[in-house]
């Protein structure tokens, strides 16, 4: 370091004249978190309007009406199945394993299949019974909330296949890693969001 | 006065590799069960409703909060010191403008409907439950 050349009387200096090195992707990490705190929010602004809006009916179906909670309950088990084989798919990677990794990974991508199928069905059943978000404030409210976290797991998926593709060409370099990581931290909030949406809508819906 | 020249210049000496949460089978194992369980407790409460209502809506709301911890510090291994402690810094930034967001809306919604004046069109809630034919 250049510093040790520095005498013991010189200047003082309040800027740092080297520079120190920012690897390359130094902050990906951090930044993404950011990312997901500011998804965070607006994930709480459409809970925010579904507690406001959830209650006006407007002579229409109530949630104790149309909401099954054996199909929520297998929805949100393989929600919870895709965490933990992502979790697989990291451990994997930190012993260094492609192979094992991109199957981890499709072993998520199924279940995350499978959690989408089920919701686009529940949606299918409503809007065929005219339990459409046209109908009230409250289905509004609730197509909104729970299709904004659908979406979010949509965008999940493609960007797993993705990942596949990209680990397949190029291996575990370090990019991909990162990729790995972030997508873990994005696939795991995406289930914290979940913990939210079937206390609050749907158990609490059937209570209420 | 001035600093030591030598700390400033080996304060940027550190590994250049990547930091990464290490996880373990451990904590995902843990993680997943206490899940499971933290799960199950609240579906099995509201479809066979062995306590009233309010008992059930307080307990459920208690396990989600729970359960979002447990996802945290297992499933997003979020510590106090990753990422020098600015992950937690954000995080609990996002949590307290989370909070008196939605406190802040239902609280401010609420008075709005209490000090509404009656609508015309009041007496069709009434009828709510013999309007929803379509419904099975």
């Amino acid at each position: 370091m250049s510093a040790k050349t520095i005498a013991a009387d010189a200047p003082v200096q309040f800027y740092d004249l080297d520079e120190h090195a920012h690897p390359e992707g130094h902050s990906t990490m951090l930044g993404f978190w950011i990312y997901l705190m500011s998804d965070c929010l607006i994930f709480a602004i459409l809970f925010a309007c579904y507690a406001v809006l959830g209650g006006s009916y407007a002579a229409g179906p109530a949630p104790k009406d149309l909401f099954d909670l054996k199909l929520i309950a297998l929805n949100t088990a393989m929600l919870l199945f895709s965490s933990i084989t992502y979790g697989f798919a990291v451990l994997q990677m930190q012993q260094g394993k492609v192979r094992g990794v991109q199957i981890w990974l499709a072993v998520t991508a199924l279940f995350g299949l499978a959690f989408l199928g089920i919701e686009l069905y529940e949606f299918h059943h409503l809007i065929e019974i005219g339990a459409t978000p046209q109908r009230s404030a409250f289905l509004s409210s609730f197509f909104t909330l729970v299709g904004t976290h659908g979406l979010h797991v949509t965008f999940g998926i493609i960007w797993l296949v993705t990942l596949m593709f990209q680990l397949s060409k190029h291996g575990l370099i370090a990019a991909n890693k990162r990729r790995v990581m972030c997508l873990s931290m994005f696939w795991h909030f995406l289930d914290v969001v979940w913990i939210g949406v079937f206390t609050f809508v749907y158990l609490m819906g059937v209570l209420r | 006065m001035s600093r030591d020249p030598h700390a400033t210049a080996h304060a940027h000496d550190g590994p250049h590799e990547i930091e990464m949460p290490h996880a373990s089978m451990r904590d995902y194992v843990i993680g997943f069960v206490l899940s499971v369980i933290l799960t199950a407790i609240p579906f099995w409460l509201v479809m066979t409703m062995p306590l009233s209502a309010g008992a059930t809506g307080a307990i459920i709301m208690g396990f989600a909060v729970v359960q979002i911890v447990v996802h945290m510090v297992f499933f997003l291994h979020m510590t106090p010191k990753a990422e020098g402690g600015w992950s937690l810094t954000s995080l609990i930034f996002t949590v307290i403008v989370v909070v008196i967001m939605l406190a802040g809306s239902l609280w401010v919604m609420h008075h709005l409907n209490t000090n509404m004046m009656p609508m015309p069109h009041e007496p069709t809630s009434q009828t709510a439950s013999t309007t929803t034919g379509q419904v099975p």
